[in-house]
């Protein structure tokens, strides 16, 4: 019994697990737009494209390195938006080349040069160790800054992402709100790099938000249970990477990829038909054109 | 039913053409539409109806000419069902609210709100289907909830993207009349059909379009052999029954015996 309790005796234990829950509550809320989406694929890309500014401000200005990754992160979320809306690319190969391209800048940059702040290993799999309290505070503005956007845009995220032409003929400025999503969603990213990991974030945008929809037909209760499904495997995660001594991006992942599996159980083929065409529907829609 | 349009104008394409990846999808189109008008475009597949309604929702840009659209004027949209997403995690209550311009900033709706969306819910006989998944709905229900969303934002112009495409006879007959209710209340109508025997031939104005405006008119005007040959590329026969057009193709008919010329 003293041996469970006794991780809650450390600071950096208690402080790491604030951080995890936090942070699996932003990825849970966030992910349910962007799984609603069919952009599941691009938290993968962000991450990526993010490292590479990461690595980056590592090297030429490592006290600013949130400052650099965070903007290298919009840009280049704003980049796959444009590339995918005014060219014949679809959403994945414009994610796939942005983001791998920057990725691979990140890595050569790393091997070139060494490191001289938060390991590599760190940035790819999530560490508790290296947590500063600005990171604390960084993510908490973020959570805050997300919780309030969802408040009060609710009805025009929802709009657009179930659908965005009439959303627009409507009045909701669509474009505006698409740019909005992404910034959140890069400072999102952002945020939690340092506990989930580059590798691992993707997973952790989609899951909850995969569990979520598998229990439920209404959105704002889809919302609900994602943020608590994240929340817990932030929480689990943390917890059991203590004892399994293994980063803790990789037990936060898998505590969701276990949540995944009973839920799929429980709710058998209804959860499965209800999560089918997550990945398809806004990419089809932009990709038609109507004669 | 009139609906022909002499009424003020509220949507003027003049001369106009379109294009995506600058292939050419419809070319020089003048088009009014006016206050009392209920109209119904036709044409083959790929011909540019898609494009003209998106042309008057102001969704796409023309690549030549003008589009001008009367000031405040308030237009709504019915998709194409095939467009939806029916995994969507949505009851046909929120379907409906996401609609409604509201200026409050608080998720759930208010007492107010609530009675609108439960007032153009019953009004489409839906009422008791709000708490239900959109993919609960039959095809007919489905239509009625998507129109439910375009009345509650009281428009001016409803715009209808094949509005019977996939449902029953029945359910055709169901939404041609509540179109016609909506017409007699004020809304100026326009949509889109492939079906000239079950909708076009009842409307009281068409526009056969193909890759521009081949003719417009009462069907009396258009639904002749030339303009329907001219907007469709095949020969086609027009007969009246009981004082509506019907349109008949002349595909062979393969289960006519084998005749010797």
């Amino acid at each position: 019994m003293t041996t469970l309790i006794e991780p809650f005796s450390y600071f950096f234990f208690q402080k790491g697990l604030i951080v995890a829950g936090i942070s699996g509550a932003l990825l849970g809320m966030i992910g349910v737009f962007i799984v609603l989406r069919g952009m599941s694929y691009i938290g993968h890309g962000l991450s990526h494209s993010i490292f590479g500014g990461f690595a980056a401000m590592q090297l030429f200005a490592a006290k600013f390195y949130a400052i650099g990754a965070g903007l290298w992160g919009i840009a280049s979320a704003l980049a796959i938006t444009t590339v995918t809306k005014r060219s014949r690319v679809g959403a994945d190969a414009a994610i796939g080349v942005i983001s791998i391209a920057s990725f691979a800048f990140g890595v050569a940059l790393f091997a070139k040069f060494g490191t001289s702040g938060p390991s590599f290993e760190n940035a790819l799999f999530g560490s508790i160790l290296g947590i500063t309290t600005g990171q604390i505070i960084g993510l908490l503005g973020v959570t805050t800054a997300t919780a309030f956007f969802i408040f009060l845009r609710y009805r025009a995220l929802l709009f657009t992402t179930f659908d965005p032409e009439v959303a627009e003929v409507s009045g909701v400025k669509v474009a505006r709100i698409e740019a909005a999503l992404m910034i959140v969603l890069s400072l999102a990213i952002l945020a939690t790099l340092t506990v989930i990991g580059v590798t691992l974030v993707a997973a952790m945008l989609v899951i909850p938000a995969v569990i979520a929809r598998m229990l439920t037909n209404s959105f704002g209760r889809m919302l609900a249970y994602s943020t608590a499904v994240g929340t817990f495997c932030g929480l689990t995660g943390m917890y059991l990477s203590y004892f399994a001594d293994i980063p803790s991006g990789i037990t936060i992942v898998l505590v969701g990829a276990f949540l995944f599996t009973l839920a799929l159980a429980v709710t058998g083929r209804r959860g499965l038909s209800r999560s089918a065409g997550l990945d398809s529907h806004h990419e089809n829609l932009g990709s038609v054109k109507p004669r | 039913m009139t609906g022909t349009g002499v009424g003020p104008e509220l949507i003027r394409l003049d001369h106009v053409s379109a294009s995506y990846d600058r292939t050419l999808v419809l070319e020089d189109v003048d088009f009014h539409i006016h206050e009392d008008q209920f109209t119904g475009i036709v044409g083959p597949s790929g011909a540019g109806k898609t494009t003209l309604l998106r042309l008057l929702l102001q969704t796409l840009k023309p690549a030549h000419g003008t589009v001008w659209r009367a000031p405040d004027l308030r237009v709504a949209y019915v998709p194409q069902l095939e467009t939806v997403n029916w995994n969507f995690p949505i009851t046909v209550f929120d379907c409906v609210l996401m609609s409604r311009k509201s200026s409050r900033l608080r998720p759930w709706a208010s007492p107010k709100e609530k009675a609108s969306v439960f007032e153009v819910l019953d009004r489409l006989n839906i009422g008791d289907l709000s708490q239900r998944h959109i993919r609960e709905l039959s095809g007919g229900q489905q239509q009625r909830m998507f129109l439910a969303r375009a009345l509650i934002r009281q428009p001016q112009l409803l715009l209808l993207d094949e509005p019977t495409s996939g449902v029953d006879v029945n359910t055709r007959h169901d939404i041609l009349h509540l179109l016609a209710d909506l017409h007699e209340d004020g809304v100026a109508i326009v949509l889109t059909t492939h079906d000239l025997n079950g909708i076009a031939t009842h409307l009281p104005h068409l526009v056969c379009v193909n890759g521009g405006i081949v003719g417009q008119g009462t069907p009396e005007e258009v639904m002749t052999p030339a303009v329907l040959e001219r907007t469709y590329g095949a020969q086609m026969d027009v007969l009246e029954h009981l004082g509506v057009r019907l349109v008949v193709d002349q595909s062979p008919n393969f289960n006519a015996p084998e005749t010797k010329i």
